[in-house]
């Protein structure tokens, strides 16, 4: 498949993030959107990889070819990570202020 | 021969010596130790001059070549020291007035606190030794370091008591008029390297160099270096100081007008004579600036009424008929006169110190009167002193006044009449001041009269001392109308001067002549001296204020006044000006603006920080997409 399909796909993951980060005042929809763009890189972090592998310069390393592929889970796995973070912040924000709009998080404003 | 070489260093290294232990060891010396190691290094400078100025006199003259001073490619200035008739009778008179002036010190200061009285001796051994280099200096480097000192250590003295503000202003005034002179000497030795490349006297007077310089060149360095002597000699424009300079201690009055500082111009312009007598324009300005400061100040010291300032003024008006001399070619003459000038005005302020240490500090002479008869000595030597400043013959300042006369007359008569007219208000105001001091009624109060006593030997001896100088020291220069060969001060220090009387022509005035030219200086003098002594022998205090002319004369031509105006002012107002505009407005204006502005520029910065999760957002993508912009279409 062309690579421009995979380019165009994660441009459109990453503005439909972006744009959720933006508009929406849910901390949990603002996270996943984050999560959304993250996992919009990674996409074309493999589709860039599988490129790559079929190219001459793959042939001489053969390591060359699965390094970003291996790379994705590691993502994945600190993305893991970074959302129970997250998520316990959320926790932490619900139970301080009953709500999870981020426009509540203005205490250390002044 | 050689010996003499060996010990010359030693008479400027003794002060300096003197200068050096009373200066370091202040708070451990006593009184008495510091008096005696100040006055005895003098002492000692002055027993090795005497031996210096004995074989001088036997015809050993050498220049002392110590060590380089500079030596680089093009230029070379050696510390030398130069021996010769004209600078060792200035070291005799230095040492010698000197030293009678640091043993008058030591009664003379003894009220002040032991550490301030180290420091004074320290101060004034310094000042000996600063004019002794000056003297000895066998170049203008030289003898320019040692002109430096002299203006140094008389700012230090006069400004000796500095807790009081007009003192140190009386100080700052000295050094800074000082200082312009100073630029003018400046300027000439830089002159004379450029066109001679070397400052020795010995190879700037050799025939050969002095055919390099044009008749420009020459008028040019002697007026700079005249500018110089302006300023240490105190001649108009720059003479202001010297009056001013009384905020010192007495005796380093004493000291500043007799024995060092003043006659540093003298000495510079005699020793450069024979550039002096080459350039005939600096000759004339020098005989018109003597002229009018004589004038001037003579008239200025009739209508003053503080003891010190008349002595400071006639100092004045006789270091202007120096300058005559000089001006009129009579170098000899004007040497003469630096050296019975030394003696009786030493003497002159010595006996006023005396005085005022009697009346307990009172220098106002309305307040004295009649203290002949509390005071035997002071009074015998103040007359005598006043007599011989008076020009009376056999006195020493009649053979040496009359010898700058006679060749002024030569030269131009009108410079002998204008000569004689202050010499016959000298006669006047010295008369005056003697008057209104010793003769008449006491005047001040009647616990100033209670406390009038004789003053303590150690400033009876000086003055005494300094008094059989004062009559007999003319007796060197008995003119040659009186006495074939008499003229001993001339034939000494002719071969200094034979350069100069080579090239110029001898005005011999008939005996006839110089009869009727001493009857007629002598004549005015002696009748303004009757008049005065007695008039202020019977002066009272109810005398009227000046008014009209006296006034004038009495606020001395409003010359300070006229200073103040036209620079003092102006230069203040420019220093208010940086301090006021450029200093507060513009400088610190740049350095808290500075501040302001980040100050306010974060102010304004804040409001970015909303609080607002997604207003940070928006900004951050905001400021990725610039980002990829920049890299992705620039």
């Amino acid at each position: 498949m062309d690579i421009k399909a995979y380019i165009i796909l994660s441009l459109t993951l990453f503005t439909i993030g972006i744009i959720g980060v933006l508009v929406r005042r849910n901390a949990i929809i603002i996270f996943m959107c984050i999560e959304l763009m993250l996992n919009a890189v990674n996409l074309l972090l493999v589709a860039f990889s599988k490129m790559h592998a079929a190219s001459e310069a793959a042939k001489a390393s053969p390591s060359f070819a699965s390094d970003a592929q291996i790379f994705v889970f590691f993502i994945m796995v600190v993305a893991a990570a970074e959302v129970s973070v997250g998520l316990a912040i959320i926790v932490m924000l619900y139970r301080n202020t009953h709500s999870v709009d981020v426009n509540f998080l203005n205490r250390l404003k002044n | 021969m050689s010996n003499v070489l060996q010990i010359a260093w030693l008479i400027p290294i003794l002060p300096l010596v003197g200068f050096i232990i009373n200066g370091s060891g202040r708070n451990v010396l006593s009184k008495g130790v510091s008096g005696f190691i100040g006055s005895s290094v003098v002492l000692a400078s002055f027993l090795l001059s005497l031996y210096v100025f004995i074989q001088v006199k036997n015809g050993n003259t050498h220049v002392a070549h110590y060590f380089n001073f500079i030596n680089i490619e093009t230029l070379r200035i050696a510390f030398d020291f130069k021996i010769d008739q004209l600078s060792s009778l200035f070291l005799l008179i230095i040492t010698g007035v000197g030293f009678l002036i640091h043993v008058y010190s030591t009664s003379y200061m003894h009220d002040e606190p032991a550490k301030d009285f180290a420091k004074y001796f320290a101060y004034l051994n310094l000042f000996v030794f600063s004019m002794l280099l000056l003297v000895m200096g066998a170049n203008y480097v030289i003898m320019f370091i040692g002109w430096e000192g002299v203006g140094l250590c008389s700012y230090l003295l006069i400004g000796y008591w500095f807790k009081n503000n007009n003192y140190t202003d009386a100080a700052k005034k000295a050094f800074i008029m000082n200082r312009i002179g100073d630029l003018g000497f400046l300027l000439a030795v830089f002159w004379l390297i450029s066109k001679l490349g070397t400052v020795s006297f010995d190879e700037v007077f050799a025939a050969e160099s002095l055919k390099k310089l044009t008749t420009t060149d020459i008028t040019g360095i002697t007026l700079l270096l005249f500018l110089g002597a302006t300023g240490k000699s105190a001649q108009i424009p720059l003479y202001t100081w010297l009056p001013d300079a009384m905020a010192g201690p007495t005796p380093v009055s004493a000291l500043i007008h007799a024995a060092t500082m003043v006659t540093a111009g003298i000495y510079m312009i005699a020793r450069s004579n024979i550039l002096y007598t080459m350039a005939p324009v600096t000759l004339a300005v020098i005989a018109i600036t003597g002229i009018a400061t004589a004038v001037l100040a003579a008239s200025i010291a009739i209508y003053q009424n503080d003891i010190k300032k008349v002595l400071a003024y006639s100092t004045v008006s006789q270091l202007g008929y120096m300058f005559v001399g000089l001006g009129v070619g009579a170098y000899t003459g004007a040497v003469f006169h630096v050296m019975t000038h030394a003696f009786f005005k030493a003497l002159l302020f010595l006996g006023a110190g005396s005085v005022i240490h009697a009346m307990g500090g009172e220098q106002d002479m309305r307040n004295m009167g009649g203290l002949k008869k509390h005071m035997k000595i002071t009074h015998l030597t103040f007359l005598l002193g006043c007599l011989a400043i008076a020009g009376m013959p056999p006195f020493s300042g009649f053979f040496s006044k009359d010898e700058i006369l006679a060749a002024a007359y030569a030269n131009n008569p009108v410079l002998w009449g204008v000569g004689v007219f202050t010499a016959i208000m000298t006669a006047f105001y010295m008369f005056r001041l003697y008057g209104m001091t010793f003769l008449g009624k006491f005047r001040g109060t009647h616990e100033q009269e209670h406390h009038l006593h004789e003053s303590p030997a150690a400033i009876t001896m000086p003055l005494v001392i300094l008094a059989i100088l004062a009559v007999i020291g003319g007796l060197v220069g008995i003119p040659e109308v009186f006495m074939h060969g008499g003229h001993r001060l001339e034939t000494f220090l002719e071969p200094v001067f034979a350069q100069s009387k080579a090239i110029t022509e001898k005005h011999t005035l008939s005996h006839a002549t110089e009869y009727m030219l001493m009857a007629v200086s002598v004549g005015g003098a002696l009748v303004a001296l009757l008049f005065a002594w007695n008039r202020y022998s019977k002066y009272s205090k109810t005398e009227s204020e000046p008014a009209g002319f006296a006034k004038l004369l009495a606020n001395k031509w409003y010359v300070d006044e006229l200073y103040n105006a036209i620079i003092v002012s102006p230069l203040k107002s420019l220093a208010g000006f940086f301090n006021n505009i450029i200093e507060k407005k513009v400088i610190d204006g740049v350095v808290n603006g500075t501040g302001k502005a980040v100050n306010y520029g974060s102010r304004q910065l804040r409001y970015l920080q909303s609080g607002q999760v997604g207003a940070y957002v928006l900004l951050m993508v905001i400021g990725m997409l610039v980002l990829f912009i920049i890299q992705l279409f620039l």
